[in-house]
């Protein structure tokens, strides 16, 4: 999700250019952070109403509660290398979140940071995208069609994969998260209620939605 | 002590108190034994760095065997076993097992110097599949 632009080879095939010259100085993790606590803050009691709908109501106080824990070490975190700090944000999450949702975008961040490079560029960041999904996939002990975070995770990384802009991935994901709202829910409190599931959209794939958008557009307005 | 050791996992601190007590009645002190309940905010949940204190309190050289009950607390369990790490996390084992019951027959089994294996096999014993 990081610094998606400023690749050579990336930039000559003309994909998501930003106009970044490539100066690694300029990406602001602590921007970023804030950008993510802010979306998530903002939409708070939409997810909740979500989670409500088919779960246990709790996922977006749950997420909030993360987000802000890590944004209030934002400036610590993003004085670290680029692995560091995805490592820091993973565990500050699993220790705050205080659901399912704590280890699954724990999981997310940790596996990010165990592999992405100091400095990744499209490839490296393809490449590790793909290593986070079957990580968060093993620790939710689920796979895409389960109406789970993963059902936007999986496209997200295809789109990647394909050489899609920013804005084209933001979309994707979205759409993702939409497509949830058919699926019925096989993992997590929602499966409990079966056919009934079907319906509402999975208050985890709405909120990968959520940081994937957020996440590629504040890359892409960075200078 | 050397009787592998229970945790027990509730969304709910009453859930795991309650189910401790049961287990105390069983066994009494013959098991080292913790609970954890909430997310630490004083809402139902479960939370990686309780679970995380309670293994370290039921902590045994046999192993411990952890109950929980819905899927966040498992989840958050097996976070808490992989961030306590190696050597520790090969004998601590999340059980598949209803909580109350599980507790209860895991810790009884323990509390007759059962192996890790032996506990867990006998909670999972409680669940079909």
């Amino acid at each position: 999700m990081l610094q998606l632009s400023n690749d050579r080879s990336f930039d000559t095939a003309g994909k998501m250019e930003t106009g970044n010259a490539g100066d690694m100085a300029a990406f602001n993790l602590a921007g970023l952070i804030t950008a993510a606590a802010d979306a998530i803050a903002a939409h708070a009691e939409e997810l909740t109403a979500l989670d409500q709908a088919i779960g246990d109501g709790d996922h977006g106080l749950n997420m909030k509660r993360g987000f802000e824990a890590v944004r209030a070490e934002a400036e610590a975190f993003s004085a670290k290398p680029l692995p560091d700090a995805l490592k820091a944000i993973g565990t500050k999450l699993v220790m705050t979140v205080g659901g399912a949702s704590g280890p699954l975008f724990g999981t997310l961040f940790l596996a990010l940071g165990k592999e992405i490079s100091a400095a990744p560029d499209r490839a490296n960041l393809t490449t590790v995208f793909g290593k986070a999904f079957e990580a968060v996939a093993a620790r939710g002990k689920s796979q895409v069609g389960q109406k789970t975070m993963l059902d936007v995770l999986q496209p997200v990384h295809d789109a990647l994969l394909q050489g899609k802009t920013a804005p084209e991935i933001a979309d994707i994901a979205d759409a993702a998260a939409e497509a949830t709202v058919p699926m019925k829910a096989l993992r997590g409190r929602a499966s409990f209620l079966g056919d009934r599931s079907i319906g509402h959209m999975d208050a985890g794939a709405r909120s990968t939605a959520l940081l994937v958008r957020t996440i590629v557009e504040t890359l892409e307005g960075q200078p | 002590m050397s009787n592998v050791g229970i945790v027990i996992v509730s969304h709910s601190p009453l859930v795991a108190e309650g189910t401790a007590d049961m287990v105390r009645q069983m066994v009494g002190d013959e098991v080292p034994l913790a609970w954890c309940g909430g997310n630490g905010h004083g809402g139902l949940g479960t939370n990686v760095e309780a679970i995380m204190g309670a293994i370290d309190k039921a902590w045994s050289e046999a192993g411990v065997a952890i109950l929980v009950d819905l899927g966040g607390a498992e989840t958050n369990s097996e976070m808490a076993v992989e961030m306590i790490g190696e050597p520790r996390s090969h004998k601590i084992i999340v059980c598949n097992a209803p909580i109350v019951e599980g507790a209860v027959m895991a810790a009884t089994e323990a509390s007759g110097g059962a192996s890790l294996r032996e506990v867990v096999a006998t909670a999972h014993e409680l669940s079909p599949s």
